[in-house]
C-alpha cells in the first residue's frame, strides 16, 4: 500500500499537503472516531477523495471500503471528483430564495452550462449551491472563488460574470 | 489611546469589512498613526456593513457601510483633526441614527459581540471572563451549579427548549466512570445564524459555559460539533481554546481543583440531521450521522455508550452570564414559562437585517417594526418564517404574538434556533412550502420510511401545485401525510418537516386553493401560472420589451400598442422590468 501513495506523490506537485496528509493518516489511525477527521484530511489535500485512497483508509483503520464509501456519499461535503479551477457558490438560504436566487441560479446555469454540482467540461467552472453563506442582509448572494457578490439581479449579475470571463482569458 | 475596532463576522468579511482592515491598516502604518487597530465580532447591524468603531476616552463612534475609498477621509478628518465625519456615523454620544434598532435589545449572549476582539483572551478576562468557573470549581458543588441553572429557567436554546438544568441533572445523576459534554454548533437552518455570530464574536463565553457544564454533570472530556462551512468559526475557537490551555483554564487540575477538562474539535461534514443529538454522536464516532430510537437518552447512553450532554452554543453562552449575576437576574426576564432572552437572526424582506437579543416575551411586531425597521421597499408585512425548515408561517395578522416557547408551539410552528424571516406579499406560500420541503427531503437520513418517501410525495403534490396542475384534494392529501410523517419518523427532522406545509395550509388555505382551482398565483410569484399582457392605455409603443424580450414574442409597430403572444412567451419578466411606463402588467 505505501508504495501506491509513493506513486501518487510523484505523479503530483502537491507533495507537501500529501505529505501532511500521510502524517495525519499516521496520528489519526488509532483514534476511534477518526474515519470522517481522515477524510476530510484526504480532500483538503487531493481536492476529492480519489478511490484508491478509500481502499488505503480502510485498510489502516479497518472499516470495511463499503462502509467508507457510505460514509463519503452520506456527507455533502465529501467529493469523488475533482472539481473545477473556480469555484461559483450559490447561496440557496431563506433570505436569499424570498429575495430571487431561483432567478440567479437559472442565470448561472445558462452562463456556464453547468448544473449544480457540476463541473464545465474544460474544467474551468465548478457551480456548487450552498444552504446559507450567512450574508443574509445581502441576499441574494454567490461567491466566486473568495469573492462575495451580494444583493444580485440577473443583469448585474451578468455583468459580474462578463468580467469574471473576460478577467480568465487575458490571464489566458 | 484611540482604538479603531473593524466588525469581522463572516458578515462584515462579506461586506468587504476585510478590505477596510487593511486598507487601514496600510493608512495607519503609512502615516505612522499611533491607533490600535483591531477586529472585533458581528456587531448585529448586518445591514450596515461594513462596521467601523472608533473608540477614545471613553466616546465611541460607529462609522457604517464603510467601504475603502471612504478609509483615506475618516482617517485624515477623524483620526489625524480629531474631527469625526458626522454624515458616516450613525451612532455616537452625539448621534443616534439607528436607536431603535439597540432600544428594544437585551444583550447577554451577545454582551461582547462586536466589543471585544475575540482573538484575545485578556479582553473576555476583563469582561469577568472566567471568573464563573473559577467560583464554581472552588466554592460550589456541582449539584449547587445546576440548582442555579435550574431556578434561572434558562431551557435549550437550539430548538427544543427543554430544561438545561434538567439535563444536567439527568447526565449529573447517571453512573458511570466517564462522562462526555458536546457543544452542538451544527446551525444548519437556511436563514439562521446567530450561533456563528456568537462563535465567531465571543467564543470564551462558549466555552466558560461548557466547562461549567463539564464541571457541573462530572465530565472530563468534550467535543465541539463544528459545522465545516463557517471556518472563520473554527479558527477562533481553536484559537479560543489554545489561548485557554496557555492560562490554565484547560488541562488539568483547573484553579487548584480536582477538576479536569480536555477539548476536542470535531468538524461537521454537512448533513442537517447531525443537528439531531443522536445523529451527531453517529457522526463524532465517525458513522453515517443516522438517528437513533431513544430510550434510552444520551444522558444515560450517549457518545462511546458513556453519558453525555449536549447543548447548543446560545444555552452556553447564557450560563457563565447566570452564574455571575445570579438566577433571579436572569428569570426576572421573559415571561412565565420561557426566561430570559433570546438571539434572534432577521432577515428576508425586512429593512434592518442583523442580529438582535430580546427578552422573551417580546412580539412579533415589537420585533419587524421597531428592531426591523419594517418591511423592505415600503411593501406590506405578510408573515414571518419561524424555525426554519422544522418551523412554520406565523402571519402578520398574529404580530402581536408574544414570542415564547409555548406560544409559538401552539401556532404550529416552533421557536427553533431563532431564525426569522420576514416575508411580505410578494412570497408566495405555496412555494415556500415547497422550499423548505425540498430542503428537508434533501437532508432526510433515509431511515424512517415516512420520512424518506413520504416527504418525497409530498414535495411532487406541492410541485404540481405551483406548476398549475394541483388537483382537488391534493390540500386534504398533504395534510394528511404530513400527520403520518410527524407520527412515524424517529427523530426530530421527521416530526417537523411537514410543519411549513401545514402552518401554510393553516394560515394561507385560500392560497392553495387559488393555485388549485383559479390556476393563479396570488403572489405572482409562481412562474407557471403567471401571464404577462400589455395594457393597451398605458402602452406608448417605445419598444423597449421587443427588443429586451429574448425570444421575440412581443411584437407591435411604432407607437401603437404593442402585444405578447402568450405561446411564445416563456415568462422571464424582461418585459416587466423595463417598461417605464407600467404598460406590462402581471396577472
Amino acid at each position: 500500500m505505501s508504495e501506491m501513495v509513493i506513486e501518487e506523490v510523484k505523479s503530483t506537485d502537491r507533495k507537501k499537503e500529501i505529505l501532511n496528509f500521510k502524517i495525519d493518516l499516521i496520528k489519526k489511525r488509532k483514534m476511534s472516531g477518526s474515519l470522517i477527521p481522515l477524510l476530510q484530511s484526504a480532500q483538503d489535500s487531493y481536492g476529492y477523495i480519489p478511490e484508491k485512497i478509500i481502499y488505503y483508509i480502510s485498510e489502516l483503520v479497518d472499516i470495511p471500503a463499503a462502509d467508507i464509501y457510505g460514509v463519503i456519499t452520506f456527507y455533502s461535503q465529501f467529493r469523488l471528483q475533482p472539481l473545477g479551477e473556480n469555484i461559483i457558490r450559490i447561496c440557496e438560504g431563506t433570505a436569499c430564495h424570498v429575495n430571487g436566487a431561483k432567478g440567479i441560479l437559472s442565470v448561472l446555469k445558462n452562463q456556464l452550462g453547468v448544473g449544480v454540482d457540476e463541473t464545465s467540461k474544460d474544467g474551468k467552472y465548478s457551480l456548487q449551491s450552498v444552504a446559507c453563506i450567512g450574508c443574509c442582509s445581502l441576499a441574494p448572494v454567490i461567491t466566486i472563488n473568495d469573492e462575495t457578490f451580494g444583493n444580485l439581479t440577473p443583469d448585474s449579475l451578468r455583468k459580474v460574470l462578463k468580467k469574471f470571463t473576460n478577467v480568465e482569458k487575458e490571464q489566458v | 489611546m484611540m482604538k479603531i475596532k473593524v466588525g469581522l463576522g463572516t458578515c462584515g468579511i462579506s461586506a468587504g469589512g476585510e478590505l477596510v482592515y487593511n486598507k487601514l491598516e496600510s493608512v495607519i502604518k503609512e502615516r505612522n498613526l499611533n491607533v490600535e487597530l483591531c477586529e472585533t465580532g458581528c456587531m448585529g447591524m448586518c445591514y450596515e456593513e461594513a462596521l467601523v468603531e472608533i473608540e477614545e476616552n471613553g466616546e465611541s463612534f460607529l462609522y457604517a457601510k464603510v467601504t475603502e475609498d471612504k478609509v483615506e477621509r475618516i482617517v485624515e478628518d477623524h483620526v489625524v483633526n480629531r474631527n469625526p465625519v458626522e454624515e458616516w456615523i450613525i451612532r455616537s454620544s452625539e448621534i443616534s441614527k439607528e436607536d431603535s434598532f439597540l432600544k428594544n435589545q437585551n444583550r447577554i449572549v451577545l454582551r461582547n459581540c462586536g466589543v471585544i476582539n475575540p482573538s484575545v483572551i485578556d479582553e473576555y478576562i476583563a469582561k469577568k471572563g472566567y471568573e464563573a468557573i473559577k467560583d464554581a470549581v472552588k466554592n460550589k458543588t456541582p449539584q449547587e451549579v445546576i440548582n442555579i441553572i435550574k431556578e434561572s429557567g434558562l431551557r435549550g436554546r437550539g430548538g427544543g427548549g427543554f430544561s438545561t438544568g434538567m439535563k444536567w441533572q439527568f447526565a449529573h445523576d447517571a453512573v458511570g466512570d466517564k462522562k462526555y459534554i458536546i457543544c452542538n454548533a451544527d446551525e444548519g437552518d437556511p436563514g439562521a445564524f446567530m450561533d456563528r455570530s456568537i462563535l465567531e464574536g465571543d467564543p470564551h463565553s462558549v466555552l466558560e459555559g461548557m466547562l461549567i457544564a463539564a464541571y457541573s454533570i462530572g465530565a472530563d472530556e468534550a467535543y465541539f460539533y463544528v459545522r465545516a462551512e463557517y471556518p472563520l468559526a473554527i479558527k477562533r475557537l481553536k484559537n479560543a481554546i489554545s489561548q485557554a490551555e496557555a492560562k490554565g483554564f484547560l488541562g488539568n487540575n483547573i484553579f487548584g481543583s480536582d477538576f479536569s477538562i480536555k477539548i476536542n474539535i470535531k468538524e461537521g461534514a454537512g448533513a442537517f440531521v447531525c443537528g439531531e443529538e443522536t445523529a451527531l454522536i453517529a457522526s463524532i464516532e465517525g458513522k453515517r450521522g443516522v438517528p437513533k430510537l431513544r430510550p434510552p437518552f444520551p444522558a444515560i447512553k450517549g457518545l462511546w455508550n458513556k453519558p453525555t450532554n449536549i447543548n447548543n452554543v446560545e444555552s452556553f453562552a447564557n450560563v457563565p452570564w447566570i452564574m455571575l449575576n445570579g438566577a433571579s437576574a436572569y428569570n426576572s426576564l421573559g415571561t412565565e414559562k420561557s426566561k430570559g432572552t433570546k438571539v434572534f437572526a432577521l432577515a428576508g424582506k425586512i429593512r434592518r437585517s442583523g442580529l438582535a437579543e430580546v427578552p422573551m416575551g417580546t412580539t412579533i411586531n415589537e420585533i419587524i417594526y421597531e428592531i426591523g425597521g419594517g418591511i423592505k421597499e415600503g411593501r406590506e408585512f405578510k408573515a414571518v418564517q419561524m424555525g426554519g425548515p422544522s418551523g412554520g408561517c406565523i402571519p402578520a395578522s398574529m404580530g402581536e404574538l408574544k414570542i415564547d416557547y409555548d406560544e409559538i408551539n401552539k401556532t404550529g410552528a416552533i421557536m427553533g434556533s431563532g431564525g426569522l424571516i420576514v416575508l411580505d406579499e410578494t412570497t408566495c406560500m405555496v412555494d415556500l412550502a415547497k422550499f423548505f420541503l425540498t430542503f428537508t427531503q434533501n437532508e432526510s437520513c433515509g431511515k424512517c420510511t415516512f420520512c424518506r418517501i413520504g416527504t418525497k410525495r409530498m414535495l411532487e403534490i406541492l410541485e404540481r401545485i405551483t406548476d398549475g396542475e394541483g388537483k382537488q384534494g391534493d390540500i386534504e392529501l398533504l395534510e394528511d401525510l404530513g400527520g403520518k410523517i410527524k407520527a412515524a419518523s424517529l427523530c426530530g427532522l421527521g416530526q417537523t418537516a411537514p410543519n411549513p406545509v401545514l402552518t401554510t395550509i393553516k394560515y394561507f388555505r385560500e392560497e392553495y386553493e387559488a393555485h388549485i382551482n383559479d390556476k393563479k398565483c396570488p403572489a405572482h410569484s409562481c412562474p407557471s401560472l403567471l401571464v404577462y399582457s400589455i395594457l393597451d392605455d398605458n402602452c406608448k409603443g417605445c419598444g423597449l420589451c421587443i427588443k429586451e424580450c429574448p425570444v421575440g414574442a412581443i411584437t407591435g409597430d411604432k407607437k401603437m400598442p404593442h402585444n405578447i403572444d402568450q405561446i411564445t412567451c416563456i415568462k422571464c419578466g424582461k418585459c416587466f422590468d423595463i417598461c417605464r411606463l407600467n404598460a406590462v402588467e402581471k396577472i
